[in-house]
């Protein structure tokens, strides 16, 4: 089964502000607060490590929810993300982000 | 400001965090404008890159989310890219505030390469004689504008700030064109403050009465006339139990001597973090404290005042015409232009 892998990128602003993430994108200047569990996925997303695996450990070990129906909703976001420059998506593992503080 | 903003801002207050910080690194500049409010000079012995980074650090683990790096001019010290880089490495969103002009291609690439939100550069007038007049250097109008061409050349937003004075009271819609060909954001500043050292003299050069009221009935510099020029609400506990503005409650700055201030434009020392670090300061200093606790109904004067549900009464310039708690002259006079109500009217 194909995958995908997320990165952070380096072109936003992020800061966490009361256990959920604040982020501006640089290319658009675009404002998004992520919820807890947005922000468990956007901290996990490293390149390398499989969005079915970070949604298995991130989201399904702390919500009772199916991990298909958990992945899609992880995958909408990370698409949305990834529209305004704040995810890159790749079908292969890429090289390590640095960590958000 | 979006409701997304405001609703960090809100969230920000709640837990007490420092959401926006302006760090200035140095005070030297290479202009000398008519009406700036610092001393130039570095007589204290400006943070070291080392004392900077470390800042940083602690800013970051403290919240701080929007780190304005401004100055005097920032440019004029050889650490600026690099403590730009280590702002960004921890992932503030920076504006860098610079009269530009030591910005060239590879500055302006750089910049670009470090992902910096917004570059914000002042401008006087579209006319050289006038823009050269105000900041005392042959040749700043050009080289300041070969650098927003540069900046935008590389895809940064640029915003240029049009601050408002006598010497160029005419020429803001001439910058504002400017700008606009440019393809920057435009901002009018119609306010001239006291030095930080408070002496008032400059504040002599600030438009007159008329002036500004042209200003304020201008809808391409306020917007909505109706909404901008109308009278303020009544009066009820919730006015009166709310702060002027966000410094010292999620904001705040930091002298290139570390000195600690609710804001750049209120100079009340409150702690410096050559010798104390900064969560302590933001979460302990009694001056910080003392302006948290403030509201609109312990203000003698403003809260007997009808305008002051809409009153954009700085706290800082109040405090340096001797009185945190006292009135701003300046915004006094900006509600008076602004409604036509007269000041101070008992309710």
């Amino acid at each position: 089964m194909s995958d995908k892998y997320i990165a952070r990128s380096t072109e936003i602003a992020a800061r966490l502000l009361g256990g959920e993430m604040m982020i501006m994108s640089a290319v658009d200047s675009t404002l998004f607060t992520l919820n807890e569990t947005a922000t468990a996925i956007w901290n996990a997303a490293d390149g390398v490590t499989p969005l079915r695996e970070i949604v298995e450990h991130q989201v399904c070990q702390e919500f009772e929810i199916s991990p298909e129906a958990a992945y899609q909703d992880a995958l909408s976001l990370v698409e949305e993300l990834a529209k305004h420059g704040i995810l890159l998506v790749s079908d292969q593992p890429t090289a390590p982000q640095e960590p958000t503080p | 400001m979006s409701s997304l903003m405001a609703e960090l801002e809100a969230r920000a207050l709640k837990l007490g965090v420092p959401l926006s910080v302006q760090l200035d690194v140095t005070y030297r500049c290479n202009e000398r404008c008519v009406h700036c409010y610092l001393e130039h000079h570095d007589d204290r012995g400006e943070m070291t890159t080392a004392e900077i980074r470390d800042l940083l650090n602690q800013l970051a683990q403290a919240g701080v989310f929007f780190l304005a790096v401004s100055g005097g001019e920032p440019l004029l010290r050889p650490d600026c890219l690099e403590l730009i880089a280590a702002a960004r490495a921890l992932t503030f969103n920076v504006k860098l505030k610079t009269n530009a002009i030591l910005i060239g291609q590879d500055e302006a690439q750089r910049l670009r390469a470090l992902g910096v939100e917004t570059v914000q550069t002042s401008i006087y007038s579209h006319r050289a004689e006038v823009h050269d007049g105000i900041t005392g250097v042959g040749g700043s109008l050009e080289r300041s504008l070969a650098a927003i061409r540069f900046l935008k050349a590389e895809g940064l937003k640029v915003t240029v700030t049009c601050v408002l004075m006598q010497q160029n009271q005419g020429d803001h819609a001439g910058v504002r064109q400017l700008a606009a060909e440019l393809g920057a954001g435009f901002t009018l500043d119609p306010t001239i403050t006291p030095y930080l050292n408070g002496d008032r003299s400059i504040v002599a050069l600030n438009i007159s009465r008329d002036d500004l009221q042209q200003v304020f009935r201008n809808p391409d510099l306020v917007g909505n006339l109706e909404e901008f020029c109308a009278p303020p609400p009544p009066v009820n506990d919730d006015i009166l139990d709310g702060f002027p503005c966000s410094a010292g409650h999620s904001a705040c700055y930091i002298s290139p001597y570390g000195d600690v201030y609710p804001c750049v434009q209120f100079p009340l020392p409150s702690g410096n973090v050559r010798g104390q670090k900064f969560r302590d300061i933001w979460r302990n200093s009694p001056q910080l404290k003392e302006v948290r606790s403030i509201r609109a109904r312990d203000l003698p004067i403003c809260s007997q005042c009808g305008h002051v549900g809409s009153c954009t009464r700085c706290p800082g310039l109040a405090y340096m015409e001797g009185n945190m708690r006292g009135a701003s002259s300046v915004d006094c006079e900006k509600a008076f232009v602004r409604t036509g109500i007269p000041l101070a009217k008992p309710r």
